[in-house]
């Protein structure tokens, strides 16, 4: 348990300082939210109604930006060795890791999505809505783009593929959380039968990610 | 305590880097692993302590700990350093001490501070391990060698980067853990500061010259 928390504390420190992941991956979220209202004009009713869209596609994105230092920058450092000699199952190490990272870039866009409802026109309601289905199922988008952070780096490539490798897999947590944000704002149908699929998949990936980023780690050795 | 490698084989990249490779080291013994560069003394080293996949053979620790594996017993030090720039010295310590340390640490292992002492940085503790220099760095590597107690250490070219002085602490540091038993494997193009350790040379011909021990 103290190992695991060394951990959790070291990520979490490293985020904070090195002054990436959280603030950039807000930022990164406001601009794209920002960018659309821009682009198909001051239509409020329109905004309403694609909002939920517009918050989770964001999120998405942005989750997706810091993605590629999760476990990159430890291989690339040597710390991946180590990590791998401690006496805990590598699958163990990257649910820390990723763990750590949803807490330091998910929670964040959690936090800045009633802020970003505004720029929607979305009403208390429909921004509580969003926010609670953000806050279930960014994890699950982290967990499985840990699977794709492993793979890059078993893989030895970067950036491109992890976002390529990645995005469709996200594609069922993407349709459930919007199908249950715009179930609760505009019925009719229940708000339960998606979100608890929404619930599932996110439990899925936490037992999914881990096992099969830790294979692939033990497989990309050589 | 004695470590078996027998009959073990790589292959990296499609290619063998070498097979049926066998040796013993025994408890305070010392082997340093000696060969022209791309032979694969890296990838022993990297083999031993569970980074690279092994395709043949079998490595075992007799007399260690039967529950844990031997890189679970291992201390690597390779040439990247392991480090975060943005984590002070003592920071870096501890984060390796508690995730590889034992779950009760023993009472003869020196704590943080005297280890970073003990390598010459215990005037820099607070100091963000981003502004070191390559051989400071190194001798931080060095302090997780001593904090955290384990049996087995795989160095990989340990004096890189490394003063005169700083290649006297290593080598003092080598000695105190042979003594207390332990087991070391070196990778050097030359002296690591050692009195006559064994030497295992790679090459074209895998052949052992026994120095002051068995092999």
């Amino acid at each position: 348990m103290n190992t695991l928390s060394a951990l959790l504390v070291r990520d979490i420190r490293l985020a904070m300082r090195v002054g990436g992941g959280a603030v950039i991956g807000v930022l990164f979220f406001l601009i794209v939210v920002t960018l659309i209202p821009f682009a198909i004009g001051p239509d409020l009713g329109l905004l309403a109604r694609i909002g939920p869209a517009i918050l989770w596609l964001g999120a998405l994105l942005a989750s997706l930006l810091a993605l590629d230092r999760l476990i990159a920058a430890d291989y690339e450092d040597g710390s991946l060795d180590l990590l791998l000699m401690a006496r805990m199952p590598i699958e163990i190490v990257v649910a820390v890791k990723a763990f750590a990272h949803w807490l330091t870039t998910g929670l964040p866009l959690v936090v800045a999505t009633p802020v970003l409802g505004l720029l929607l026109n979305l009403d208390p309601q429909a921004t509580a809505a969003v926010a609670l289905t953000l806050l279930v199922g960014t994890p699950a988008l982290t967990f499985i783009g840990l699977i794709g952070a492993a793979l890059a780096v078993a893989l030895r490539r970067g950036g491109l593929l992890l976002a390529v490798l990645v995005l469709p897999l996200t594609i069922p947590v993407l349709i459930f959380g919007v199908a249950a944000a715009n179930a609760a704002i505009t019925g009719p149908m229940s708000f339960g039968a998606p979100f608890s699929i929404l619930c599932a998949l996110t439990l899925m990936s936490l037992v999914i990610g881990p096992v099969a980023a830790g294979a692939a780690l033990r497989q990309g050795m050589e | 305590m004695r470590l078996l490698a027998t009959d073990l084989a790589c292959i990296r990249g499609g290619r063998e880097v070498f097979a049926g490779l066998s040796f013993t080291i025994s408890a305070g013994q010392a082997l340093v692993v000696l060969g022209p560069n791309g032979v694969g003394k890296s990838s022993l080293l990297r083999l031993l302590a569970g980074l690279v996949r092994r395709t043949g053979g079998n490595v075992i620790l007799e007399g260690g700990d039967p529950e844990l594996s031997v890189p679970e017993q291992a201390h690597y030090l390779g040439h990247q350093d392991s480090l975060k720039p943005a984590l002070t010295v003592r920071e870096n310590l501890n984060f390796w001490v508690q995730m590889l340390g034992a779950h009760a640490p023993s009472a003869d292992s020196p704590s943080i501070d005297q280890a970073l002492t003990t390598v010459g940085l215990g005037s820099i503790i607070d100091l963000p391990a981003g502004y070191l220099s390559a051989g400071q760095r190194r001798r931080l590597s060095i302090a997780r060698l001593v904090t955290i107690k384990r049996p087995i250490w795989l160095l990989d070219e340990p004096t890189t980067a490394l003063d005169t002085g700083s290649q006297a602490m290593l080598a003092q540091l080598m000695s105190e853990h042979l003594k207390d038993g332990g087991v070391l494997l070196a990778a050097a193009h030359g002296p690591i500061g050692l009195e006559a350790p064994a030497e295992l040379r790679l090459g074209s011909t895998t052949q052992h010259t026994p120095g002051n021990g068995h092999l």
